[in-house]
């Protein structure tokens, strides 16, 4: 085991890949120089400007030319940046590379790996801090991988640069200088299994990405006053794990959906909702989100941080829960 | 063999080839009329020489993105008719197990790496393409085609910029149709056109009359030569003209008769078929040519109205392996 930061352990996780997958290639801007946030550090050097490469800023052609690419047996990271550029790339993932294996029926899988650093850091304002996860949710073909952890980060990492099926990584970038021990080789892990964080009776508390820290540090404030929660990281969201959401619930009778994106339409309301189908309402005393409001990220740090989560909101939320 | 005899049998052979993309398009519009065919239709009457002269030069494992209007880059890339046929007619034995239909052919085995419904959309893929065929030291090229109305979108700047920087093998064809759906293009593009685009962008580039397979034959095989040796992207503006409306039912009253007259008059199976006579090909064996086309795609389209559908479950089906919902009776 080794203690790194998350970026770091994303980092070491594509490298692991790349030694052993000359089919993998990593392509968007500044990548040769190591990346906007240092997660292709040194890979020029190792792996040569075919593999590593740095390019305009065409973010429709980065993400078309990686679907190009593996069309001919390539298995190209799409590096995004910051995901708010991914608007101008949204034809060729949206449109093409969601659509190929379906609509040709079958004859080929596009096997890309798309990066998206995502979320509120250091007051980016509304065009470099966005949250529209739910989005690609929605959007059949595609897996939406949503970590909290350098463990996390780094064992989904490796797990989407093996799958076939087009992964999109959000990487959270408020998370990126964490740190956390990954195992070295790392692992795979699975797509659709959520992590208990923290166990109890009380309630069940959902959340994924950005949220995660700070659900955390909730449970850890409500376990002080006796109240333990079932705190479920689902690390992806799709798929998502349903099984482990429902038999929690089943048992606690309570659930909060916790997440940084915006609350109407996100995907808090799509774990309600098949919560609430599956456990029924007889045994489900209450079921909530505690996400965004439906407004664009402002920049002034106290406007910011009005939509922000915080442990307080949180505890907040699971004790109105325990009050319904 | 002498040259003049290997010469004959490849005009013989782009004469054939134009005149099935004739016959399949004639036929499947005449399906879509009858109802047979459902969803929007593109044929490409008038453009055979494009698809058949840049084609021809091309090898089966070299890749080719298409656009809308494809059937006739398909057929020439060596895309088998009977399956296009049973695709656009949403069989279960069409190329995409009826899930694509008309603008969504694709045929992995030929190199045909899929028609598309998105304007310019196949242009970032053919480069990455290309940059992928570069990495595994093939030396194996890809053709993008695209119409004069995709010059307007932003892939076109983006793909051709990029395929210079990273001196990809690809040839990019221009298929100027003189139109973008209801509109001329000559309306809505600004400056000098495609040619003067690339060149401002390191692309070598060439106009050449498109109704006239030899011309396309000659330039095609000269660009793909060059691209095939590392020179680097080459750009072929085709200017054509499209004799039908933009879809199957759209009649195109807009535009003057005369107009489409003197296109009629230029017909490039016509034209290639006049040469033909000129070396010495009896006029019944052009006939025949065609004969045989019509007979081999009014088989298709029989076949078509009689093959299965596709099962209910084949929805559900090459969605993805991981987090794919399962078919069931009451969806
Ligand atoms: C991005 C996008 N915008 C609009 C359309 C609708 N559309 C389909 S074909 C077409 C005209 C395309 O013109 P051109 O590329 O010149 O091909 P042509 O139809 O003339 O053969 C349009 C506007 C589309 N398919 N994709």
């Amino acid at each position: 085991m080794v203690e790194v930061t998350l970026i770091e352990a994303s980092r070491r996780a594509v490298l692991q890949e790349m030694r052993v997958d000359s089919r993998v290639w990593v392509l968007g801007e500044d990548v040769a120089r190591g990346g906007l946030w240092g997660q292709y550090q040194d890979f020029l050097a190792e792996f040569g400007e075919q593999r590593v490469v740095s390019t305009p800023i065409s973010e429709a052609t980065i993400m078309g030319a990686g679907l190009g690419s593996a069309l001919v047996g390539m298995r190209p990271v799409i590096e995004m940046r910051i995901f708010d550029f991914v608007m101008c790339a949204m034809d060729e993932l949206v449109n093409q590379i969601a659509k190929v294996r379906y609509m040709f029926g079958g004859q080929a899988k596009p096997a890309v790996v798309v990066r998206m650093p995502h979320g509120m850091w250091r007051n980016s304002a509304a065009q470099h801090s966005q949250m529209l996860e739910a989005w690609f949710a929605h959007l059949p073909g595609v897996i939406v991988v949503t970590p909290a952890t350098p463990a996390d980060a780094a064992g989904l990492l490796v797990q989407a640069i093996r799958s076939d099926d087009p992964v999109l990584f959000f990487d959270p970038k408020d998370l990126f200088w964490v740190t956390g021990e990954i195992a070295e080789p790392i692992e795979p892990i699975p797509f659709g299994v959520a992590r208990k964080v923290t166990a109890g009776d009380a309630a069940t508390v959902v959340t994924w990405s950005a949220a995660v820290p700070v659900a955390t540090k909730a449970a850890e404030l409500l376990a002080t006053e006796g109240i333990k929660v079932d705190l479920l990281d689902l690390r992806t969201i799709w798929p998502w794990d349903q099984a482990a959401v429902i038999a929690s619930v089943k048992k606690t009778g309570r659930l909060l959906v916790v997440h940084e994106a915006v609350e109407v339409a996100g995907f808090g309301a799509e774990v309600v909702a098949r919560v609430v189908d599956q456990v029924g309402t007889t045994n489900l005393k209450a079921a909530r989100r505690l996400a965004a409001p439906r407004v664009p990220v402002p920049f002034a740090p106290p406007l910011e941080a009005q939509l922000r989560l915080s442990p307080e909101k949180v505890v907040n939320a699971v004790k109105g829960l325990l009050a319904a | 063999m002498s040259d003049a005899g290997d010469n004959l049998r490849r005009l013989t052979g782009l004469y054939r080839m134009m005149a099935r993309i004739r016959a399949f398009e004639e036929t499947a519009l005449a399906a879509h009329k009858a109802g047979e065919i459902p969803g929007p239709l593109h044929v490409s009457i008038g453009q055979e020489a494009v698809a058949a002269g840049i084609c021809g030069n091309l090898r089966i494992d070299d890749r080719l993105t298409s656009n809308h209007r494809g059937h006739g880059h398909a057929i020439a890339k060596g895309a088998d008719p009977r399956r296009m046929m049973l695709e656009l007619f949403g069989r279960a034995g069409g190329y995409c197990r009826g899930k694509g239909g008309s603008m969504h052919i694709a045929d992995f085995s030929v190199g045909m790496l899929g028609a598309n419904g998105v304007v310019a959309g196949g242009i970032p893929i053919a480069v990455g393409a290309a940059q992928g065929l570069k990495m595994q030291q093939s030396d194996a090229i890809v053709t993008c085609m695209f119409g004069d109305g995709a010059v307007n979108r932003g892939p076109f700047l983006e793909g051709l910029n990029w395929a210079v920087l990273y001196k990809l093998p690809v040839l990019f064809v221009c298929e100027d149709n003189g139109v973008a759906a209801f509109t001329r293009a000559d309306t809505v593009t600004a400056g000098p056109g495609v040619i003067d685009r690339a060149k401002a962008l390191g692309v070598a580039a060439i106009s050449i009359d498109g109704n006239n397979a030899l011309a396309v034959d000659d330039a095609a095989q000269v660009a793909v030569t060059a691209v095939r040796r590392g020179e680097g992207p080459h750009l072929l503006h085709v200017r054509t003209y499209r004799i039908t409306g933009h879809t199957s039912t759209d009649a195109a009253a807009w535009r003057p008769a005369e107009e489409v007259e003197e296109a009629r008059a230029r017909d490039p199976i016509a034209r290639l078929g006049a040469v033909l006579a000129e070396r010495g090909v009896e006029p019944s064996e052009l006939g025949r040519m065609i004969d045989d086309a019509r007979a081999e795609m009014a088989a298709a389209r029989g076949e078509a109205n009689a093959a299965a559908w596709p099962e209910p479950a084949v929805a559900f089906e090459d969605v993805q392996d991981t987090g794919a919902v399962a078919w069931s009776k009451s969806h």
